[in-house]
């Protein structure tokens, strides 16, 4: 199993290269979802043996990163009428080759950081980066979506480092956390839905000019 | 010992206009009409042959020299890869760098002899080539930074070889990784379509076609002649970092790169069928992402 869970966060850095190389807003919920899918197979490859608590949590995260929230982003795109990200802060390219410092920087760091057991020696740095890139995503992206895509791939980052705990982190706290992200997703939903009704666009540069 | 090399290297160059055929044909067979048939760029080649060669006044012995440059590079490059897995017919320390700067020096030749015919036109499809081989050539010492990590090895022969088999079980992400960056280069480097498309002729989005405007007849030839090959060299990188050739016996190793010659050329054509060209600002970021799979290797070896 051990080969398995290895290629499963290999797949994991590379929907992250997917996130900030596209400018397409579907492509980026999309790669999304792929994400959250490999995140729900991950517990199971990562400790064998099928206990009630791991078999949940898959299952939990599955619906909610792969399936729920995804679809909700997709009907949040159609109702805005949003479809690509145009001018970001920081280039794609910049943003790509950034992100390829990213994962240096946090192989670098992995070393670093003395934790009991981690389970597998790529969990801690592929946490790392994930939370680096979704960090880039959400301050460099212009439209409100986009910057909801990227609190969902922070937000992944911080769930494959639990991952390296899962055993000593009670299932409830792991359902609570689900249960935040998908009521936060759907607040920034609505946001989002609301600033494209009052400003006609979802450029979230726009909103400095707020003024009572 | 260097009669297998060379034997593996004429096969190849027997083989390797047949690749853009098989590309072309893939793609018309994905997008629904019959294409033209695979053996199509033999006959244009011998057709070319037979005729003459136009100059143009304003041109120099600049323009002479660029295909025959071209094609001699190229052929230079293949002797430096082991394409039996045993050993290549020219061999160094750090040929890597030999091997890049051949690929530099025919496209620099090319776009020399495009500068050459004073067209402006001509000079905006150089600059255009030199830009993305700006950007493809970092990626392509990444790719071969992941394979000198893995094998310990400087040359190419070394790195491709014997070595790679055996490190192949340990390092299987990056060089898969490499490869795949590889298969992005080899689309940028021989003008296929996510960065250029071969089929166009549309004045504003010509970038290889347009520099070889100017040449006619047997020159012409040398120049497709040589682009089929530089698919094939590349292919044949992407075929032996995925299956370590020198872990075969070496008369079994020729039908294995030929046999993943057809797929890569095949994998082209599914590319190009399933794509569309990418704009001109944004293909530096294609090969930006080619490089960072490459980095992502790279980082993988140094844990």
């Amino acid at each position: 199993m051990s080969g398995l869970h290895e290629l499963l966060l290999l797949c994991v850095v590379l929907t992250n290269f997917w996130v900030l190389g596209t400018t397409r807003l579907s492509s980026t919920i999309r790669a999304t979802a792929i994400q959250g899918a490999l995140l729900a197979a991950l517990p199971v490859t990562l400790h064998p043996g099928w206990s009630l608590h791991l078999v949940a949590l898959a299952a939990g995260t599955f619906l909610v990163k792969a399936v729920v929230l995804p679809s909700f982003l997709f009907w949040a795109i159609r109702e805005a009428a949003v479809r690509r990200e145009i001018e970001p802060l920081i280039g794609f390219s910049a943003s790509l080759a950034l992100g390829a410092v990213a994962v240096a920087l946090s192989f670098g760091i992995a070393q670093r950081i003395p934790l009991p057991e981690p389970g597998s020696t790529l969990l801690i740095p592929v946490a790392l980066s994930t939370v680096m890139v979704g960090l880039l995503v959400l301050t460099t992206r212009n439209k409100a979506l986009s910057q909801v895509v990227g609190y969902l791939v922070l937000e992944n980052g911080i769930y494959v480092f639990g991952l390296s705990q899962a055993e000593r982190v009670p299932f409830l706290v792991e359902l609570g956390v689900l249960l935040d992200i998908f009521v936060g997703i759907f607040i920034m939903g609505i946001v989002v839905f609301h600033i494209n009704r009052a400003f006609d666009s979802l450029d979230s540069t726009r909103l400095s000019e707020l003024k009572d | 010992m260097t009669l297998g090399p060379l034997l593996a290297l004429i096969v190849v160059l027997a083989v390797a206009p047949a690749l853009p055929g098989i590309a072309t044909r893939t793609r018309a067979f994905f997008t629904g009409r019959r294409g033209a048939p695979v053996l199509q760029l033999y006959r244009d080649l011998a057709k070319l042959g037979r005729k003459g060669v136009v100059y143009s006044r304003t041109t120099t012995p600049v323009f002479r020299a660029g295909p025959i440059v071209v094609v001699a590079s190229v052929l230079v490059a293949g002797a430096l890869l082991p394409l039996n897995g045993h050993g290549a017919l020219l061999s160094f320390s750090g040929d890597l760098v030999a091997f890049t700067g051949l690929l530099g020096l025919g496209r620099f030749a090319l776009v020399l002899a495009g500068l050459d015919t004073g067209s402006s036109f001509e000079g905006m499809g150089a600059s255009r080539e030199v830009t993305i081989s700006a950007f493809a050539e970092p990626a392509l010492f990444l790719c071969f930074t992941v394979l000198v990590l893995a094998t310990g090895e400087l040359s190419l022969a070394g790195m491709l070889g014997e070595r790679l088999a055996a490190v192949w079980p340990v390092a299987a992400p990056s060089l898969a990784l490499a490869a795949a960056a590889l298969f992005m280069l080899a689309l940028a480097e021989t003008s296929r379509v996510p960065v250029d498309d071969p089929a166009t002729h549309l004045e504003l989005t010509m970038i290889h076609e347009v520099i070889v405007l100017d040449h006619s007849g047997p020159e012409l030839a040398f120049i497709l002649f040589g682009n089929a090959v530089k698919l094939a060299l590349f292919g044949a990188l992407v075929v032996s970092v995925l299956v370590p050739l020198g872990g075969l016996q070496p008369l079994l190793a020729v039908p294995v790169l030929v046999g993943g010659l057809v797929l890569v050329a095949i994998g082209v054509g599914i590319v190009e069928a399933s794509m569309a060209r990418l704009r001109m600002n944004r293909v530096p970021q294609f090969l930006v992402a080619a490089g960072a799979l490459a980095v992502f290797g790279v980082i993988l070896l140094l844990r």
